[in-house]
């Protein structure tokens, strides 16, 4: 995967978030405050322009200037989590040109490392950590088991959607929804749920980046 | 029929709202400030900060605050002599970003550091922690203080911890004092973290409020339900009870704070609108308090009673207490001249 498939992915993030904005709005008013579709739209539109504006020529420049801008200029809790985790990822990249499925799977490692360290969250506190953490694990899995990129990719966007769903019946230990206690079960965490987006979004840029080459 | 009403009323709300446009709200009111009070504010429209008019001052330690907006007068309105000397103001309810509290920390920086007054929400406490390594990189001391008065969180160990409420203003005067009067850092850093562990709060929601954004209410109260122990961004709180005489709603928000910490002595109260509340209902409230205090054998030595941490519309009312001492009131009294807050000056 080169540099393309990178800015393709963050603009199928952007495109994700636009598209189910009030369905992640729905989800944080149940048990936040009602503003995560519009952070995260706020954010990504952000991305999407300083990409347009500087454009890196390595994948790790690339997640990082997104990670940078993330933390700079969305605020909330999800600008500094989602911005630390493309920001490790970013470095853990480094310098070069091209990422194998398994330098893309330690990469997500470091960026979920970076999310743990930053928000203290563990999985089952109910967070993003809850897609996170089973799609990067996925994704490993699949990189041993000698998985074909575009099949490890698919596992790892299966694992963060069924890590989000199994958020539902959760208790929230950490952000806004662990003031609701036992009320926070039955709802699908929002971070969680965005959380999918990003990993569905890579499936989508890796496989239009093979349709785009003729493949 | 009852999907109709529904959708009417859905209309309604997000239709009256004293706005231009839904994107436009933090700035159209940056703007306001500005045009309101320019013998007291600089308004940095860019770069979405709030700082004095007379700009920083050498030696003395700078305060800077922020968070989310629909808070008014928290902080913006809290920006002057003798309390703070910058804001940042972030979108509705959310936390500003680093970019703007490492702006204004520079800005404000008189040569002795400054402080960050923190509320203890996850966002808030994300963006300052990454504001003040960035600030220490270039050069500027930054210390900061996490305010977490809201006794409504019972099991801090499984949330987020206490929430930052009502007490924000308490350490921004006080604190505010002693960096005014030529307090080091550190002794700035000891008052803020004194106040702090000194206050308790406790709200309570007669109705939710609306973000413009969304249009509709943050979350749903029947007719006679009520919300107890509500943060200030709408989000729910303890218990759902129904709706009870000012004086039992006011026992059981005096009780948590009793409970947690117990009140003897002159304290410093404040009783708080969310934003919607007549303000005779809330001296019908504070008439409350004052009979409470007696009753425990305490005092409302001094007190504020207003819209002062605000949850946009909402319908409701906090109750801060401070146990007082002597410095804390002496500094509490200091002159202060900002647009909320206005003595001695």
């Amino acid at each position: 995967m080169d540099t393309a498939v990178f800015a393709r992915w963050i603009g199928e993030i952007a495109a994700a978030v636009r598209a189910d904005k009030d369905r992640l709005t729905r989800l944080d008013a149940a048990i936040g405050d009602a503003d995560h579709g519009a952070n995260l739209e706020r954010g990504f539109d952000a991305v999407v322009r300083a990409l347009a504006d500087d454009s890196p020529d390595t994948p790790g420049a690339l997640l990082g200037l997104v990670g940078n801008t993330l933390i700079r200029r969305v605020g909330g809790a999800s600008g500094p989590l989602y911005g630390t985790a493309f920001r490790e990822a970013g470095k853990a990249l480094g310098d070069a040109r091209t990422v194998s499925t398994a330098d893309l799977a330690r990469a997500l490692e470091a960026g979920l490392a970076g999310v743990r360290r930053l928000g203290g969250a563990a999985e089952g506190d109910k967070t993003m950590v809850d897609a996170i953490a089973p799609a990067v694990r996925a994704l490993a899995e699949a990189v041993r088991d000698g998985s074909g990129q575009r099949e490890a990719l698919g596992a790892a966007a299966s694992a963060a959607l069924a890590g989000a769903e199994a958020t539902i019946p959760m208790r929230a230990g950490k952000g806004r929804a662990s003031y609701l206690g036992p009320r926070s079960v039955g709802h699908e965490d929002p971070g969680a749920a965005s959380a999918a987006l990003v990993f569905a979004a890579l499936c989508a840029a890796e496989a239009a980046s093979d349709e785009s080459r003729g493949g | 029929m009852a999907l109709a009403s529904t959708r009417e009323r859905e209309k309604v709300a997000t239709v009256k709202k004293l706005i231009n446009s839904v994107d436009s709200v933090v700035a159209d009111a940056l703007r306001g400030m500005a045009s309101a009070h320019p013998g007291l504010l600089r308004v940095d429209e860019e770069n979405r900060i709030v700082s004095r008019a007379s700009g920083p001052r050498a030696g003395k330690v700078g305060l800077v605050s922020g968070g989310g907006s629909g808070h008014e007068p928290l902080h913006a309105g809290f920006v002057g002599y003798g309390m703070l000397d910058a804001a940042c103001p972030g979108e509705i309810f959310t936390s500003p970003v680093p970019d703007q509290m490492i702006t204004a920390a520079t800005a404000v920086n008189g040569g002795a550091g400054v402080l960050y007054v923190v509320k203890n929400y996850t966002g808030d406490v994300l963006n300052f922690e990454l504001a003040a390594e960035l600030c220490a990189d270039e050069g500027v001391e930054v210390a900061r203080v996490l305010v977490d008065d809201d006794v409504a969180v019972r099991d801090s160990l499984h949330t987020a911890g206490r929430r930052g409420t009502g007490a924000t203003v308490f350490v921004e005067k006080i604190a505010g004092a002693a960096a005014e009067g030529g307090a080091p850092l550190p002794e700035v850093v000891r008052v803020a973290e004194e106040v702090n562990a000194r206050s308790r709060s406790f709200g309570v929601a007669l109705s939710a409020c609306t973000t413009p954004a969304s249009g509709r209410p943050t979350f749903e109260l029947g007719e006679t339900e009520i919300e107890l122990g509500i943060g200030i961004h709408g989000e729910p709180g303890r218990t759902r009870s129904t709706m009870r005489q000012a004086r039992e709603l006011v026992a059981v928000a005096m009780d948590a704070l009793d409970e947690d910490m117990p009140i003897s002595g002159d304290v410093l109260v404040m009783l708080n609108g969310m934003g919607a509340t007549p303000l005779i209902e809330l001296y019908v409230a504070f008439a409350e308090v004052a009979e409470y205090l007696s009753g425990k054998g305490a005092r409302a030595a001094r007190s504020l009673v207003g819209d002062y941490v605000t949850s946009l519309d909402m319908r409701g009312f906090s109750v801060t207490v401070c146990l007082l001492n002597e410095e804390l009131t002496r500094l509490w009294d200091a002159p202060v001249e900002t647009p909320a807050l206005r003595w001695g000056r």
